[in-house]
């Protein structure tokens, strides 16, 4: 995964406000497009009106750096003929001629590319669904909210930051609007809003007498939300040895504690390495989940598609077939989801006209299915598409990326001060910092924000200088229990990249803090 | 239409600039044209071609400023986004780190533009997948290869007297083959502004080789092990030290260069004293961009001297405030080096590990560069001058300024990455943990 920027055209923020095109035109628009296609010999099309809007806000300490808005429209067409793949796409679409002519070149690249296919298309039945709509059930569009409401939430927050000891601060708004219209030869007419945020920051300590610098990330998620994502809720808020957020994030607060524990992280002692029980906290563990789980678990790299960049997969389609391979413990189940309320993958259907689902990944620690969009169904006898075929852009072929994958929340009444109870010797771990995992995704280390050691049953103060190494099996196999439902929470990353030339996905992953047994943590301080 | 002259270019800036009513106003004027082609499982999956062309407009009214962009170039279109930019800028808040635009400025002539790669086609770049695929496909291996060429151009100019133009093509290549069990893999990369200079096909041959002698890697305990980094393990470690080296972080004291009690480590030996980096945007190998994005010259820059720390690149802004030369970050840097090839710093290895490339560099730690990831697709096991036998990936935590302080021997630096990097031979660098991929 890669951090993300900014595409589309600069605008003015009033241009967000205008409505996109209504239905009536771009259903006009795709028809074209579709006829085309089939006149010109497609056995498939599809194609994606796609309109973009983007606002990312930056500040440090009391100056604004930078306020982007962009937005990005234009027109995809995807086409099956003589069993091959092509693509072509059109910015700023406005008229049938040139839906007609983006159809036909399509066409043209699968006929001249069905040369050097080896293996003609599958493409999994799909039925058509007609003339439909999904919208984000966002509270409050946050495109809607003015810049210097923005603005301002900014730079109280660094205010409160540099006021409770930080020497630095800086602060980001993301905010993302797909507006997308999808048709296919399928029958389908698809109109979806989506709405992204994710609000973040980072406050630096300094100690001048030693030269050292901590820092500490905000707590926040990025969110499937509005702008009510920002609104504080005390029903939102975990209470314990610092506060998390649920679905409603206290940037103000979580930033006047980031300084206190960035200048105590100053002092804290430096952890000895050796074997910790981990308590994971969601806010950390979602990142262990997207690298070991989400990504080996794409059926894409399972097959060798990836093989030149992200890398292929442990969990080889001979481990499925066994129906015996232990991913995890027992309490261990995993399900991939496009439906979860709030979350980055939700959609009421996927960018090649699919329904949205939820299923099982990893049952009861048993390795049961993968992600898999309509060209791979067959592959692994599956009839349906999993709903999970995303594009970042109009002028992107879409392709297989991550739904929501989330351990599922434990189904025996247990909290976080009960778990920690039990532990003699451990590391409690809360944000998420350094990750890295190899291109088959067995090796992993990662490290935190915020490490607690558990002593006897007690929180006995901070740690620094920790980061853990496992391996996936082996790692999720030592996980021993997972808190109930009351915990459950949602991480993710904005900014998920995969492919080449690269795109970048938004996604989700819930859990509730679990705990694994015996894990490797090593010292990360050096002395240069 | 998508790479215009230099005087296509100023007149449509030229244009811009008179339609303004700004207190200062700056146009930048770019256009590209880039293919790719992707194959895996030899066969290819993916290829296409875009152009884009678009002008970039800021408008400034005292430390403010707006930017409008537009793809056509008729009268209308230029002054209504002027009129756009300018009312950008009206509604946005004071930048107190805005800096005026600079003045007219002299750059270098730049020879980063190659006429044959300007005139890849699709038909090019299939033979050049077919060139890669082809003899994988015969050996029973598996490729899976990614080229993406580019040409294009870009012009700025603003309104206090600035103009430049620059215009460069590249092409980039990459090709992981693997074993039809899966067993063994192979990685090589190139990248080159003349494509004639690239073969897809002897780049995948040391791929393959590759591929077919890592089969059966044996574990080797992790711990502190010398290796040779091939210049494209050694470029993914080096380049992020030099990605460090923003003064106002170190003047901040939140980077590897701050000093304790406050200050920088500028004018100290930070690294072995064979380490000299340097950046020289007329360097014929990598011949860079003549202008960073805002206008400023980029010039040869010695940014390490035998170890010792000599430059760090500075904002306008930050220089101004230190009173010192507002450097730019630079292109791509060069890391000076001696004759040995890689296979004479093999041949004087009593023991060691051939690293073919990293992967999954992380940071772990800002304060000391202490960065994590992973050895990939051709780890060896060196003994007495000579391969032996491959070995299972490691995991490493390491630093760079660690790394470069542990300089065994500096090879023949080779173009990687837009970079000239030698191959290193480092003593005790630091493996953590094994891993299991392949």
């Amino acid at each position: 995964m890669l951090p993300g920027f900014a595409t589309g055209r600069p605008v003015s923020p009033e241009a967000f406000l205008v409505p996109g095109d209504d239905v009536v035109l771009k259903k006009r628009l795709a028809d074209a497009a579709l006829n085309a296609a089939k006149s010109k010999g497609a056995s498939y099309a599809d194609v994606r009106i796609g309109r973009y809007l983007n606002q990312y806000v930056t500040t440090r300490e009391d100056k604004v750096e930078n306020i982007v808005n962009t937005e990005s429209y234009g027109v995809g067409v995807r086409v099956i003929a003589n069993g091959c793949w092509g693509f072509a796409a059109v910015v700023d679409a406005k008229n049938e001629a040139q839906l007609a002519k983006a159809a036909e070149e399509a066409v043209a690249i699968a006929k001249a590319n069905s040369k050097l296919m080896k293996e003609p298309v599958q493409l999994a039945s799909q039925k058509g669904f007609g003339e439909v709509s999904w919208k984000a059930p966002i509270k409050k569009n946050a495109f809607e909210v003015p810049i210097k409401e923005k603005v301002d939430l900014l730079l109280s927050v660094n205010d409160a930051a540099m006021k409770n000891g930080a020497n630095y601060v800086n602060s980001i708004l993301f905010q993302v609007n797909e507006q997308k219209y999808f048709a296919s030869t399928d029958g389908s007419y698809i109109d979806q809003d989506i709405h992204r945020i994710w609000p973040l920051f980072n406050v630096t300590a300094i100690d001048p007498k030693t030269g050292k610098f901590e820092t500490r990330k905000s707590l926040s998620a990025p969110m499937g939300m509005g702008y009510d994502y920002l609104q504080s809720n005390p029903a939102d808020k975990i209470t314990g040895v610092t506060t998390r957020y649920n679905k409603g994030y206290d940037m103000l607060e979580d930033a006047t504690a980031a300084a206190q524990q960035a200048k105590e992280k100053l002092t804290a002692k430096s952890v000895e390495a050796g074997k910790y029980d981990l308590i994971l906290d969601p806010s950390h563990l979602w990142l262990t989940i997207h690298e070991s789980v989400g990504h080996p678990l794409e059926l894409d790299r399972v097959l060798g598609y990836e093989a030149n960049f992200a890398g292929t997969s442990f969990a080889t389609l001979d481990k499925w077939q066994s129906k015996n391979f232990q991913y995890g413990s027992k309490q261990v189940n995993l399900v991939a989801d496009k439906l979860q309320v709030g979350s980055l993958g939700a959609v009421g259907w996927d960018d090649e006209g699919v329904n949205t689902k939820q299923w099982d990944l990893v049952k009861d620690g048993v390795l049961v299915n993968y992600q898999a969009i309509r060209d791979q169904a067959h592959i692994i006898g599956a009839k349906e598409s999993h709903g999970c075929c995303y594009a970042d852009s109009w002028s992107s072929v879409q392709f297989q990326r991550m739904p929501n994958v989330s351990l599922a929340a434990g189904k025996t009444p247990l909290s976080v001060e009960e778990m920690i109870k039990d532990v003699k010797k451990g590391i409690y771990i809360i944000g998420d910092g350094s990750f890295s995992i190899d291109q088959q995704r067995y090796n992993f280390q990662f490290g935190g924000q915020l490490y607690y050691e558990i002593k006897d049953g007690k929180i006995a103060g901070m740690l620094k200088d920790v980061a853990y190494q496992s391996n996936t099996q082996e790692f999720w196999n030592s996980c021993v229990q997972v808190c109930d439902e009351r915990d459950y929470r949602l991480g993710g990353s904005f900014f998920d990249g995969k492919g080449q030339p690269m795109q970048a996905s938004a996604v989700s992953h819930g859990s509730s803090t679990a705990r694994f047994n015996g894990v490797n943590v090593i010292n990360t301080a050096r002395k240069i | 239409m998508a790479i215009l002259t230099k005087e296509e270019a100023k007149k449509i800036i030229d244009k811009v600039l008179a339609f303004s009513k700004a207190d200062e106003i700056s146009a930048s004027l770019s256009g590209e044209r880039t293919g790719n082609i992707r194959y895996a499982r030899n066969s290819v999956s993916t290829s296409g071609e875009t152009t884009d062309l678009s002008l970039s407009v800021t408008a400034v009214y005292g430390k403010k400023s707006g930017t409008a962009t537009i793809n056509e170039f008729d009268d209308a279109s230029l002054e209504k986004t002027v009129r756009r930019a300018e009312e950008i800028a009206k509604l946005a808040p004071d930048n107190p780190e805005y800096m005026p635009m600079l003045g007219q400025q002299s750059y270098i002539e730049s020879k980063a533009f190659i006429e044959n790669t300007a005139a890849i086609d699709a038909e090019y770049r299939a033979k050049a997948a077919f060139s890669s695929i082809d003899p994988c496909a015969k050996k029973n291996l598996t490729a899976a290869g990614y080229m993406e060429d580019n040409s294009g151009f870009s012009a700025q100019g603003n309104s206090k007297g600035l103009f430049g133009y620059n215009k460069s093509t590249s092409v980039d290549f990459s090709v992981t083959v693997r074993t039809a069990d899966g067993t063994g893999s192979g990685y090589v990369a190139r990248d080159y502004n003349d494509a004639s200079k690239l073969s897809t096909q002897t780049a995948t041959e040391i791929a393959m080789q590759k591929a077919l002698a890592s089969v059966n890697a044996k574990a080797l305990e992790p711990g502190k092990y010398t290796v040779i980094l091939e210049p494209t393990a050694a470029h993914d470690l080096v380049q992020n030290m030099m990605r460090s080296m923003d003064a106002r972080s170190a003047d901040e004291g939140r980077s590897f260069l701050g000093k304790k009690g406050g200050g920088t480590r500028l004018g100290e030996k930070l690294l072995d004293e064979r380490v000299t980096i340097y950046s020289d945007p007329a360097n014929p190998e990598i011949p860079g961009a003549p202008f960073a994005a805002d206008g400023r010259p980029q010039e040869k820059v010695t940014w390490f001297e035998k170890g010792v720390v000599k430059n760090m690149y500075y904002s306008r802004f930050w220089a101004e405030k230190k009173g010192v030369k507002a450097i730019p970050s630079p292109g791509g840097f060069i890391f000076e080096g001696g004759n040995d090839s890689l296979a004479d710093l093999i041949k004087g290895t009593e023991k060691g590990i051939l690293v073919t490339r990293f992967w999954y560099i992380r940071s772990v730690d800002p304060q000391t560069l202490l960065y994590t990831g992973l050895t990939r697709d051709g780890t060896f096991y060196i003994e007495n001058g000579q391969i032996k036998y491959p070995v299972k990936n490691f995991r490493f935590n390491e630093s760079p300024v660690i790394m470069l302080n542990n300089v065994e021997a500096i090879g023949k630096p080779v173009r990687t990455n837009g970079s000239l990097i030698p191959p290193l031979k480092i003593r005790d660098f630091t493996f953590t943990s094994l891993s299991d991929a392949v």
